[in-house]
């Protein structure tokens, strides 16, 4: 008799312990498959803070990695404004200024309208720089490239 | 007797001192009252246009924290000078009391005369409110660009001055002003150079 309740509470141990056990299973996998992108982090924590991404300044300017691409800004951007009044950029590289700040100059086709017109000064669908131009930070990249130019 | 007697003398440089120390005191505190920001921007033609685009520059906000105010750049420091540009802002209050630019649309018809008369002051005293704090002495072109420690020996070696090519840093260009057509340098000088 005593030997028989033994084997009878061994079993409801063991079912025991498994239910748990998936249980376990089941919550850990739940919370894992789904994760904010805001991290880890409870609702009322704050979120992780973004990295500080400093623009770098490359001496010589930033190599092309295809014949048309427009060129990277090697510089920081935060002092030059682009607006109604006028563009920040072409104060060193305009046709008039660029020789004398040593600046690139503003490629030839920016001067041409849709019409194809060329202009003294920078066409207006050429205009906003930054819609192509765009200055870069020395981060590591969060996933490999291996994209290997042309 | 009185005035003239040994105390009259003492007397009268004794009050002679006092009152010059108030009236001096009093005179130059008015003043240094009137070199203030907040006396600046109290007027809505300089609040509103150009010390809103001040605040976008380095000069107000910065890695350091080191900050130039309007008197920094646009009063000159030593006394005489001072005086000079003060007696001479006389004209601002008349053109304020005549709402000459009391809108920003007619501040901004007037913009490219009033940066003219501005440029060609700093211009007349060799940047010398700009040399306050940057000095070519001072500079370390290490660590500059290239570019930038090319262009500024190029000034030292011309004897160029700040404003020549430092313009529109605090404040917004004219519409249609390019500053390329002031900057000093670029091939035709190098040329006359060589000859």
């Amino acid at each position: 008799m005593f030997k028989r309740i033994n084997q009878k509470a061994l079993f409801t141990r063991s079912i025991t312990i498994f239910l748990l056990a998936m249980t376990a299973v089941m919550f850990s996998s739940a919370a894992m498959s789904v994760q904010s992108l805001r991290g880890d982090s409870a609702l009322d924590n704050k979120a992780n803070k973004a990295g500080k991404h400093k623009i770098a300044t490359v001496e010589g300017g930033i190599e092309r990695s295809f014949k048309l691409q427009p060129p990277m800004i090697p510089h920081t951007i935060d002092k030059y404004k682009i607006s109604l009044k006028g563009n920040g950029c072409m104060k060193c590289h305009s046709e008039k200024a660029y020789k004398k700040e040593k600046a690139p100059k503003v490629g030839d086709s920016h001067y041409i309208t849709r019409d194809g017109e060329t202009l003294k000064t920078i066409s207006s669908r050429r205009y906003f720089c930054n819609q192509c131009h765009a200055p870069q930070t020395k981060d590591n990249p969060l996933v490999e490239n291996v994209f290997e130019g042309i | 007797m009185g005035l003239f007697s040994k105390e009259g003398t003492f007397k009268v440089l004794f009050f002679g001192f006092v009152l010059g120390v108030i009236f001096w005191g009093g005179f130059n505190t008015a003043m240094e009252a009137t070199n203030q920001e907040s006396f600046c921007i109290s007027c809505h033609e300089m609040e509103e246009n150009v010390y809103q685009e001040y605040t976008d520059t380095i000069h107000y906000s910065n890695r350091t924290g080191v900050r130039a105010t309007c008197p920094d750049c646009h009063v000159p420091k030593e006394w005489i000078h001072k005086i000079i540009r003060k007696i001479k802002a006389s004209n601002e209050i008349y053109h304020k009391l005549l709402g000459t630019i009391d809108t920003p649309e007619k501040f901004e018809a007037k913009r490219l005369q009033l940066a003219q008369n501005e440029w060609k002051r700093m211009l007349g005293t060799d940047s010398r409110e700009c040399r306050n704090c940057h000095d070519f002495d001072s500079m370390d072109f290490d660590k500059q660009e290239s570019r930038s420690s090319d262009r500024h020996e190029e000034a030292i070696d011309n004897g160029w001055t700040c404003i020549q090519c430092h313009k529109g840093i605090a404040h917004e260009l004219p519409a249609g002003y390019d500053p390329a057509d002031d900057t000093p340098g670029g091939e035709e000088e190098d040329e006359e150079k060589d000859d």
